[in-house]
């Protein structure tokens, strides 16, 4: 147990949501493990896992852009009294619906908050913004929460910050503390992964390019591990077959957890299958395609969310009812990636209903306030290629955006790396 | 019989309907509002009449059957259409209780009654009705002995709307697999509550109601139900492609296959080699089935062929096919339409075929299997003897390990080996080999919340015990086990707050869960349960499930299994011997057990 307690941890620090050591993670069954010993967190976690039922709780300080957009969230929360950070992302809306803020870090505070929600931000008496987070079942979700609970800050920072701009209402202290914020980016990564070159016709090559593919896709940033989805269309002679991450599998680690599903749905098998698997399957019906990709990339996921129609009469049902035909497009590079509404999964309004026809002859689509779908015509070169252009033309595009509407100046985001 | 809300509570409307079919006699009872916050309403409700009555035999007139709606039910809540039933099982000795879907929860709130608690015995047969406050006892001589179907379709002859709870030939015949079926397709299917209804002269209770459930934030509850709609669509075992709302329960069958875990002829091997031409989608293709569900409930997971017969769930799919060795889609119907119409658990009707089967090597084919069936639901020939259950059956033969069952409740459709947060569930579940108290299937083989590692005990003790308190209070509050799948007490808990008016938390609701089922604990110790009933058969300790080169299925590891189900006693709050302590009944809020108490009520 203290080996997969550390590996979350490491996994949390090679993502850059914390430093290495920024996560005390403790599993519960008959005694309690660690994922280190010595923590001075520890007293604080056992008299916080004294008051909860549970089997797994997290301590964690983020680090980086997350520090910033956190603490600067949980101010604002706490001063206006609601003790909410409520994003407006897919994630959030659908899983952890909002997110408790705590004034310090006491084990009662964080116990009522965690007896509410999976997880919480404490916002420390020096600033310092932290996440707790429970699982029930295992540690695992507790290390997704704290994914989550990053992602959705991160996106519901730089959203708001374009939302006050268009409203009016940015004030000065805000700005400044934006550039500071900004100053915080991770370098955008600019090299290509080399991966496998398609036509796959075996199940065992589709199954190790899409554990490349998904690999490489948290890697370079595109995706958190525990979210996305990827699959494969294996059709060669008789064999029809959707190759897709299985639901609540990391992209990172896709091994065990790729499902087999027959287009001919003479099984049941898709039923660990991803929740979007409806969708791709729709999508594979309707065109060419042979592969498909959905990441998280967090400037699509805020550019999507970014509307001039500040009087628009739909406004709160825009996830799955906008009805305005919305995109972003570069006319000087081609690229035109349609925004569509749509919810997880294949409820009424889910998005199985909105993708499909919108990703006919495109490169991919972005769905509001969840992430994009891009496909390759024989592998995941091409998935990929759309995933990180899109990226970084809706991450140049946001600033330019602020820039125009008086955030900030055009082109200080010019830095990019080769690496991570 | 009086009536009318209960002023100021929301939720629950306050009465309880305590009617003695001795007597004839009906009383109101009202709990107090201490007593709703700490048992929630269906099997806390239940537990809490049925623990003063705990030790009394299946034929004692004194002990209870209860038949309790929770605060959520009658409300938007999603999967909350629902109620449980609770008494002493006649075939394991144990808690015996059942959560039951159709509408009965639905219009027993809506007639104003929180429960009905039914105690004494009829001098014959006899039904109930209730349209809302008023209440009758109704000769039913006509009807005994009669097949659900033909009680159902003569009741609706004078009762078109509202709900129709109904025993078969079983529960007059002296089965103690006998089930009790609402609204012709849902069973309270285990623990042998229809005998208890039997013992009772009890043929049919029937209830509609006119009344609303008082909501005390509606926009609250209606945010709470968004959430949990949310949720479910976003979960592939619930409103996926090939999810619980396109295929039933049936769904489950590939996946089970394929992770090599169906139990097979008894438990003797874990793939059934016909399986892949006897999955949902054999029986959609063959059957084109229609869908139903719950009031209320937009999963509909229940199917029946065009020609009106249910088909089989995943648990009567799976143990009318693999687990006897039948590779015949329109017998495994037959026998599963059977059961229902004979009001018979199929779960544990055909676990005691294949145990039949594995003792006298006889194959059980076409009209062979019906006719043993047939007799186990009317007490006719070698099915009567069939009919006390497998490990009455095994231990008559001399073979009680080839009985597959816990404290006598035999085991479903998920092979231990393949799962070992089941194995220890079934082994400690207050009611015997159940999938549902613990619902480790969820993580081990759905992925939710998260994927565990099913060939491991690590973590599993505390995983089991938090699940059972989890599924305890959902039990208690009517909500469905399948939303669990998707939502989880979080929003529930949003739910249950906006429905009555109470700020509760999930963690509230845990501690519910926890007393519920500790509650259940001192009642089986009470009659004499102890660690050595908290076992699997030796069968699953010793022998190798059917594996792959790259799936070995061996026996599950027998100290390990010790190891953790010791740990699970520990964080329990039991001893080394499974049994409950003093200390930790008063720190739950728990009265000890008095020795020959009677009494109970509100």
């Amino acid at each position: 147990m203290n080996a997969l307690l550390a590996r979350y941890a490491a996994k949390l620090a090679a993502s850059g949501l914390t430093l290495p050591g920024g996560a005390l993670i403790a599993a519960l069954d008959d005694a309690i493990s660690w994922n280190m010993e010595n923590d001075p967190r520890q007293a604080l976690m056992q008299r916080l896992l004294a008051r909860l039922n549970c089997s797994a709780l997290l301590l964690a300080r983020p680090t980086g852009v997350y520090q910033a957009v956190m603490a600067s969230l949980a101010r604002r929360a706490l001063l206006d009294g609601t003790h909410i950070i409520a994003p407006g992302d897919c994630e959030t809306r659908t899983f952890l619906h909002d997110i408790p803020v705590v004034r310090g870090l006491s084990d009662r505070g964080m116990a009522g908050a965690l007896a509410r929600r999976k997880g919480c931000v404490v916002l420390d008496d020096d600033g310092a913004a932290h996440v707790a987070a429970f699982g029930a079942v295992s540690p695992e979700q507790a290390f997704v929460t704290m994914s989550s609970l990053c992602f959705a800050c991160f996106v519901a920072y730089f959203a708001a910050h374009l939302r006050d701009l268009r409203l009016g209402t940015m004030t000065g202290e805000r700005r400044e503390e934006f550039a500071r914020t900004r100053s915080l980016l991770p370098p955008e990564r600019t090299d290509r992964p080399a991966l496998a070159a398609g036509p796959f016709t075996s199940e065992d090559a589709a199954r190790a390019a899409l554990i490349q593919a998904g690999r490489a896709t948290v890697e370079y940033g595109l995706v958190d591990s525990s979210f996305g989805n990827i699959s494969y269309r294996l059709k060669d002679g008789e064999t029809d077959t959707i190759l897709i991450s299985q639901t609540g599998s990391s992209l990172d680690d896709l091994a065990a957890c790729l499902d087999p599903c027959r287009m001919d749905e003479s099984s049941c098998a898709a039923l660990t299958a991803s929740s979007e698997y409806p969708a791709h399957k729709a999508i594979y019906e309707g065109g060419a395609a042979r592969a498909i990709l959905h990441g998280h990339p967090r400037f699509a996921v805020i550019l999507s969310l970014d509307c001039e129609r500040l009087d628009c009469p739909g406004q709160g049902e825009c996830h799955r009812a906008c009805a305005a035909p919305r995109r972003v497009a570069d006319p000087a590079s081609g690229l035109d990636i349609p925004i569509v509404p749509g919810e997880v999964g294949a409820g009424p309004f889910g998005l199985c209903n909105t993708l499909p026809p919108a990703i006919r002859g495109k490169k991919g689509v972005i769905v509001y306030g969840h992430g994009l779908f891009t496909l390759g015509a024989v592998d995941f070169r091409e998935a990929f290629a759309s995933l990180m252009d899109v990226e970084r033309f809706c991450r140049e595009e946001y600033f330019r955006r602020a820039a125009a509407l008086g955030g900030e100046a055009a082109g200080e985001d010019s830095r990019a790396s080769s690496r991570p | 019989m009086s009536g009318g809300m209960c002023g100021g509570m929301c939720g629950w409307t306050g009465k309880i309907l305590r009617l003695d079919l001795s007597t004839g006699a009906a009383e109101t009872l009202r709990p107090s509002p201490e007593v709703y916050a700490a048992v929630l309403g269906g099997r806390g409700l239940g537990g809490h009449f049925l623990r003063d009555f705990a030790t009394c035999a299946a034929d004692d007139p004194d002990l209870p059957l209860v038949i309790a709606a929770g605060p959520l039910t009658a409300s938007i809540a999603p999967g909350s259409g629902r109620c449980h039933l609770t008494s002493r099982s006649p075939l394991t000795g144990a808690v015996g209780d059942a959560s039951l879907g159709g509408r009965l929860g639905t219009e027993l709130k809506r007639a104003g009654w929180d429960a009905v608690v039914i105690t004494g015995r009829a001098e014959k047969p006899c039904g109930v009705e209730i349209d809302d406050h008023t209440v009758r006892l109704v000769d039913a001589s006509a009807l005994a002995g009669l097949e659900t179907t033909e009680v159902d379709a003569r009741l609706r002859g004078r009762r078109k709307r509202g709900s129709l709870l109904v025993s078969g030939p079983a529960a007059d015949s002296g089965c103690l697999l006998a089930t009790l079926l609402a609204d012709g397709r849902h069973a309270a299917g285990r623990c042998g509550l229809g005998r208890v209804a039997g013992l009772k002269n009890l043929k049919y209770l029937a209830v509609r109601g006119t009344g609303r459930t008082r909501i005390a934030d509606p926009a609250g509850l209606k945010a709470a139900r968004q959430d949990i709609l949310r949720l479910a669509a976003a979960s592939p075992a619930l409103m996926g492609r090939h999810g619980l709302a396109s295929f039933g329960t049936g769904c489950l069958y590939d996946l089970v296959d394929a992770r090599r875990m169906m139990p097979t002829d008894n438990f003797r091997a874990t793939r059934f080699a016909a399986a892949g031409g006897m999955n949902a989608h054999a029986f959609a293709a063959r059957f084109q089935p229609r869908r139903h569900g719950c009031l209320g409930c937009h999963v509909a997971c229940l199917r029946s062929a065009r020609d009106g017969r249910g088909l089989p769930e995943f648990e009567a799919m799976s143990h009318f096919t693999a687990l006897i060795g039948n590779a015949d889609l329109e017998l495994a119907l037959r026998a599963s339409d059977l059961c229902d119409r004979l009001g018979l658990d199929p779960v544990s009707a055909a676990a005691t075929l294949a145990c039949h089967r594995e003792i006298s090597g006889e194959d059980l084919h076409g009209e062979r299997l019906l006719a043993l069936l047939g007799g186990m639901g009317t007490g006719q020939g070698q099915g009567a003897e069939l009919a006390q259950g497998s490990a009455r059956l095994a231990a008559r033969l001399g073979r009680p390990e080839l009985s597959m069952s816990v404290k006598g409740l035999e085991l479903p459709a998920y092979d231990p080996r393949g799962a070992y947060g089941m194995a220890l569930g079934y082994a400690v579940s207050t009611r015997g080999g159940c999938h549902q108290r613990a619902g480790a299937a969820s993580h081990e083989i759905l992925r939710k919340p998260v994927a565990t590692d099913r060939f491991s005990f690590s973590g599993k003790a505390r995983i089991i015990k938090t699940a059972e308190d989890m599924i305890a209070a959902a039990d208690s509050l009517s909500v469905c086990g399948h939303l669990l799948l998707a939502a989880s007490l979080e929003e529930y808990a949003r739910a249950y707050s906006a429905v009555t008016g109470l700020s509760a938390t999930a963690q509230d609701l845990l501690a519910a869960g926890e007393r519920i089922d500790y509650r259940e604990r001192l009642m089986n110790a009470q009659n004499g349960f102890t660690a050595a009933d908290d076992d699997l058969p030796p069968r699953f300790f010793a022998e190798p499930g059917t594996g792959a080169p790259d799936l070995p299925v061996p026996p599950i590891p027998r100290a390990d299994f010790l190891a953790c189900r010791a740990a699970y006693y520990r964080i329990r709050g039991l001893t080394p011997d499974g049994l409950p302590t003093r200390e930790k009944a008063a720190a739950l809020g728990l009265e000890w057990p008095q020795p020959g108490a009677a009494g109970g009520g509100a």
